[in-house]
């Protein structure tokens, strides 16, 4: 999330990474669901409170980026977007 | 007719800086009223993340947001201060005298001589789900919460979500609806377990019906609503409805806060470092919605922010009273107004 922050991307991210908003919401890209994983069960709980989930839906915050996740590719949900 | 109250201070937002404004501020003999969305004190601490800890407040090793909030209402309870919950603020006007007056959703007109804008990251409002052309049905047909029980009598309800509040509501106006389908992303619900277990029961005896999916898209004209449809796992469906309750949590919206006038900086107010006014004499703004050099989001700079727009709106309720320096511990005067000596 931070990533995609210092990107400049309109994510909202409102808790700042605490797992408490669930506006950091992003779809992961197929190839690379394996890698990134599942979402908690905290974050699923959290992940009740958008709209638009999907099978790879993940709270960006929640991935730790690594250098097994180089080149990774997410989609910002709408949910996520800044109005 | 509105209601008309009459103050030294308002303060704006009941999140944690705005309460310990209220202790600093009844240090001077400084009268305050509250106004807040939310229902109860804490904003972010009590909305967001009520159970989580906090290890940066000074004094403190570990206090959750909750206990911090109960902490600080015992710490000001000493000045009485008066809160106005569930209203927001929609406007502030400078009177011709200097003093202010603001205007709240809920009819009530407020004069105080300081306002202290302690908004946060603004008010928070329901979390709209993305789903398109949405607006125009919201407070005709889709709502957001139950106002009145009345709107949704002998209706076709849908309500979405997993919470206690999607569940309380399927509970209560199950007995006056027409008919009620409770949908959410998946059989898991985040809710009180005995409400979790009344609503399987009615599921059961087939008075509502529970449904796994998420909604697509709502058909309906001049803001009425009469399908919902749902992606579920099952392909998608067609719901006829009347009335769509969803209930996707709360998410913060700067809101009216942008239209007072004020110096903003990308979606905060511009103060200065010694008051913490704004560009507005008389109005100042302490914790997150504030910014200056070197502005940290944190509690405990609210706090500090606090201590010193306090000495500056003594200075504006009480002009030309001299203003003694004391602590806590040692003056008599200050435990007095304190309870405590
Ligand atoms: C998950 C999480 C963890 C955090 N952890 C820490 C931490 O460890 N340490 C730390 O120092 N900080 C932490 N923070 C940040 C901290 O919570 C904020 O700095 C703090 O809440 C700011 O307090 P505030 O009083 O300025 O505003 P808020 O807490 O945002 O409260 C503002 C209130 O104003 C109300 N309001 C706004 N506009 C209006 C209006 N027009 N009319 C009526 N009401 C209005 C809102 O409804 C809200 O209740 C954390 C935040 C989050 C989300
Ligand atoms: S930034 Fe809030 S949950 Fe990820």
């Amino acid at each position: 999330m931070e990533v995609i922050r210092d990107w400049g991307l309109n994510i909202k991210a409102e808790c700042g990474g605490a797992l408490s908003c669930a506006t950091c919401h992003v779809y992961v890209d197929k190839d690379w669901m394996d890698v990134v994983g599942a979402p908690s069960d905290e974050e699923e709980d959290m992940l009740d409170s958008v709209g638009d989930v999907r099978a790879n839906s993940r709270l960006s915050c929640q991935i730790l980026m690594s250098d097994a996740l180089d080149g990774l590719k997410l989609t910002l949900a709408p949910s996520a977007a800044k109005d | 007719m509105s209601t008309e109250i009459t103050t030294d201070v308002v303060v704006i937002g009941a999140g944690p800086c705005g309460l310990f404004a209220a202790f600093e501020l009844g240090l001077l003999d400084l009268k305050c009223h509250f106004i807040d969305i939310l229902d109860r004190p804490g904003g972010q601490c009590a909305e967001l993340y009520p159970e989580k800890p906090i290890y940066d407040i000074p004094g403190f090793p570990v206090v959750t947001g909750q206990d911090l909030t109960d902490n600080l209402m015992a710490q000001i309870a000493p000045f009485a201060p008066e809160f106005h919950f569930n209203r927001m603020v929609n406007s502030i006007e400078k009177q011709e005298d200097g003093s202010f007056k603001l205007a709240t959703d809920a009819d009530e007109i407020f004069h105080a001589k300081v306002v202290v804008i302690a908004a946060g990251g603004g008010s928070f409002q329901p979390k709209r789900p993305p789903v398109e052309n949405i607006e125009a049905f919201e407070n005709k047909s889709v709502f957001y919460s139950v106002r009145k029980m009345d709107d949704f009598h002998d209706q076709d309800v849908v309500i979405v979500g997993g919470s206690d509040s999607a569940l309380d509501w399927t509970l209560n106006l199950q007995p006056i609806v027409r008919s009620l389908t409770l949908v959410h992303r998946r059989a898991v619900f985040k809710a009180a377990p005995a409400s979790v277990n009344k609503m399987q029961e009615l599921v059961g005896e087939g008075k509502i019906n529970f449904l796994t999916g998420q909604i697509g898209k709502l058909d309906g004209e001049n803001g009425q609503i009469n399908h919902v449809h749902l992606i579920t796992d099952a392909g998608d469906l067609s719901l006829p409805a009347t009335r769509l309750l969803p209930f996707f949590g709360l998410t913060m919206k700067l809101g009216p806060v942008a239209d007072w006038g004020l110096e903003l900086n990308d979606n905060t107010i511009k103060v200065d470092t010694e008051k913490f006014e704004t560009s507005v004499l008389g109005i100042f703004a302490i914790g997150d919605i504030n910014w200056y050099p070197g502005k940290l989001k944190l509690i405990l700079s609210g706090f500090h922010e606090a201590a010193l727009m306090a000495r500056a709106a003594k200075a504006i309720v009480s002009p030309g009273e001299r203003v003694v320096f004391q602590y806590t511990t040692s003056s008599t005067k200050l435990q007095k107004k304190l309870g405590v000596a």
